[in-house]
């Protein structure tokens, strides 16, 4: 499904990512885990195209599809998700009006006949209630005023509508108190299914508690020193990374 | 003396034609008003109220009055009667038709003694400058409009082919009642597909008594092509509240000038308005609020999108006098600009004579938000469709706010197509 080969990436010229592999198959979910600096979030941006973050080398693939050649909103529509570490606002902009655009794009980029708005609504006030947002966040503009939680699980809930193939979550759990998680680790958690596959980038081990993932790597220095089952979380939670980065130098 | 510029020249020509009529204290008023205008400077860039305005149409193109005697009886229109039924029709400057109101509409010129007082004294006291000189120089079409119930007043301003490079100056007196409430829409609207090239002045004054409640829209949405010269004035008296929505799309050249003036204690105003201009309009809101007046308070929230090679103008004044304590005032002006070929000229001002008011004032100037643009396209959304959307959404948190639901549902279309034009 996923497969990032060798992949070098700067931003602001500053090489962040030095050499990532990861491959990732369908069904299966992979926790990266790893110090500050050590490249996670750039790793989700550079997968989703920000325009700051330069590609210097390497390959990204998603089922053979190179990601590099697809423009962002090309990419979402092949099936890549990206939740934000920080979710923008867009004031004036509703979620549902957003929702649907977001839906309707998808649909035409597949070629299929886009949803009439009662389908839609329903989908979008089950999937409001699945997150715990009250349905009053639909008519609110993007993300405004939102607090960190409730942005997140507005992340969560579009993940629900889009229906995307590979998921990456960009330390979804950051600011999140312990229902929140709950709340997110469930989303997640309903959407596994033997054909989607998730990238959870996270600090701690505590969301991987609540998600608990089938891969664990460690991402530092802009590449991937370690990996192993999900033992491998609970082994940092105790030691802590610096171990794993002395071993690296 | 040196020679006057053709458009004053033919400015008081025109007004010399209006002489015969039945009004004497009107055609005085005229005369005085074209007497005033030998004295004036056709505006350049040392003219500080018409600094960064393109006033080129004026003297490319020779715009005669029109003629009320030649206008046809266009028949009127359904589409407006969604916004309310109650509608006032100006056609080309002329009252065609006060389908459905129930206020009294007066002519300027059958006004009684005291009206004509307070008439002269309001006309009097607004702006001087070229602009307004024609306009009272030119004024035939003029009425005074009482609003003593519970009322939603729908006054059209329709434009016809007729108009093609004609003149036309108009004047609307709204005086509102002590303890009562008014809403009225003001719209600006251009025969279907027609780009007329008009040249209009309209004003309208309100004189808003205490503990009244004015809503007002001013929709500017004439043809593109246009040239108006508006303004717009409130006295607000004693206790009184007056909301004020403006929508101005582009023309050649369209400048409208508010002025609120807080006349009493405890009087509070919202003026908050949109501006969209593209290709080469131009549109400019020079807005001045007068707090002469203890315990008031004003919000103003204007905001602008130009595109292309247009050309947007915002002046807010706040003045607040000496005895004007305890004052409340804020103005915000945000500006979004599409292209690197578009110009927008933004300035607060803020007067403060008086030591214990709150003020705030702030202009921004910015370009679409990049993180806002990929977010939405992370979500499969198109680029230009994003674009569209958070362009729309900077002004749609304005309309939202609307008192008034259908004028929102009414607005949200024309600015939609807009936008999907400007692709």
């Amino acid at each position: 499904m996923l497969s990032i080969k060798n992949l070098i990436a700067s931003v602001e010229e500053k090489n962040i990512l030095k050499g990532l592999n990861l491959e990732v198959k369908p069904g299966e979910v992979h926790a990266i885990m790893g110090p500050n600096g050590a490249g996670k979030s750039t790793l989700g941006n550079v997968l989703a195209v920000r325009s700051d973050y330069q590609v210097e080398s390497g390959s990204a693939t998603l089922d053979g599809k190179n990601l590099f050649d697809l423009e962002p909103e090309e990419r979402a529509a092949e099936g890549l998700f990206l939740a934000f570490q920080y979710p923008v606002e867009i004031p004036g902009v509703s979620n549902l009006e957003f929702l649907k655009a977001s839906l309707d794009a998808i649909a035409k980029y597949k070629g299929e006949t886009p949803l009439d708005s009662v389908s839609f609504m329903k989908m979008a006030r089950e999937a409001s209630k699945a997150v715990n947002l009250d349905q009053s966040f639909l008519k609110r503009g993007v993300n405004e005023g939102f607090s960190g939680g409730e942005k997140k699980r507005n992340e969560i809930m579009q993940m629900m509508l889009l229906q995307p193939k590979c998921c990456i979550l960009d330390e979804t759990d950051s600011g999140l108190d312990i229902d929140a998680l709950q709340v997110v680790a469930k989303g997640v958690n309903d959407l596994r299914d033997p054909n989607r596959s998730f990238v959870v980038v996270t600090h701690y081990q505590r969301l991987l508690d609540f998600i608990v993932p089938d891969y664990v790597h460690v991402l530092a220095d802009g590449k991937i020193v370690r990996s192993g089952g999900k033992e491998l979380a609970l082994e940092l939670e105790q030691k802590g990374y610096s171990w794993l980065e002395q071993g690296a130098a | 003396m040196s020679e006057l510029h053709p458009f004053i020249a033919n400015s008081i020509k025109q007004s010399g034609s209006l002489v015969n009529e039945q009004s004497p204290w009107l055609s005085q008023f005229r005369k005085v008003s074209a007497e005033q205008l030998l004295n004036c400077d056709f505006p350049n860039r040392k003219h500080e109220h018409f600094k960064y305005n393109n006033l080129t149409a004026l003297t490319k193109h020779t715009f005669e009055l029109i003629d009320s005697n030649t206008l046809s009886k266009t028949a009127l229109f359904e589409t407006f009667n969604e916004l309310n039924p109650a509608t006032l029709v100006f056609i080309d400057g002329q009252l065609q038709s006060t389908e459905g109101c129930s206020i009294t509409v007066t002519p300027i010129a059958d006004l009684n003694d005291s009206q004509k007082q307070t008439a002269l004294d309001l006309l009097r006291q607004d702006r001087k400058n070229l602009v307004t000189e024609v306009r009272n120089s030119l004024l035939s079409s003029g009425f005074w409009l009482e609003l003593t119930g519970d009322e939603m007043v729908h006054v059209v301003h329709y434009f016809t082919e007729a108009h093609q490079f004609k003149s036309s100056a108009n004047l609307c007196l709204f005086n509102l009642a002590s303890n009562q409430k008014a809403t009225i829409i003001e719209h600006f609207v251009t025969e279907e597909k027609q780009s007329v090239q008009s040249l209009q002045y309209q004003s309208s004054l309100f004189s808003i008594g205490n503990n009244a409640e004015l809503t007002h829209y001013r929709l500017q949405l004439e043809s593109d092509q246009a040239i108006h010269f508006g303004s717009v004035k409130f006295h607000l008296n004693r206790d009184s509240r007056c909301e004020s929505f403006h929508i101005g799309l582009g023309g050649e050249l369209k400048k409208i000038d508010i002025d609120a003036i807080h006349n009493d204690s405890g009087s509070h105003l919202s003026l908050n308005g949109i501006y969209l201009a593209k290709g080469h309009q131009q549109i400019d809101y020079h807005t001045n609020v007068e707090h002469t007046a203890p315990h008031c308070t004003s919000s103003e929230v204007f905001r602008g999108i130009v595109d292309e090679k247009a050309k947007a103008v915002f002046n807010g004044r706040i003045h607040i006098h000496k005895y004007a304590q305890k004052t409340l005032a804020e103005l915000s002006n945000k500006n979004l600009l599409l292209s690197t070929g578009c110009e927008i000229n933004t300035k607060p001002e803020l007067e403060i004579y008086a030591d214990d008011v709150r003020c705030a004032h702030g202009a921004t100037v910015s370009q679409m938000d990049k993180k806002a643009l990929f977010y939405l396209q992370s979500r499969g959304i198109e680029k230009s469709k994003a674009e569209r959307m958070i362009s729309f959404g900077f002004i749609n948190e304005l309309i939202e706010q609307l008192k008034h639901q259908p004028v929102s549902e009414y607005l949200k279309p024309v600015l939609g197509q807009l936008f999907e034009r400007t692709q």
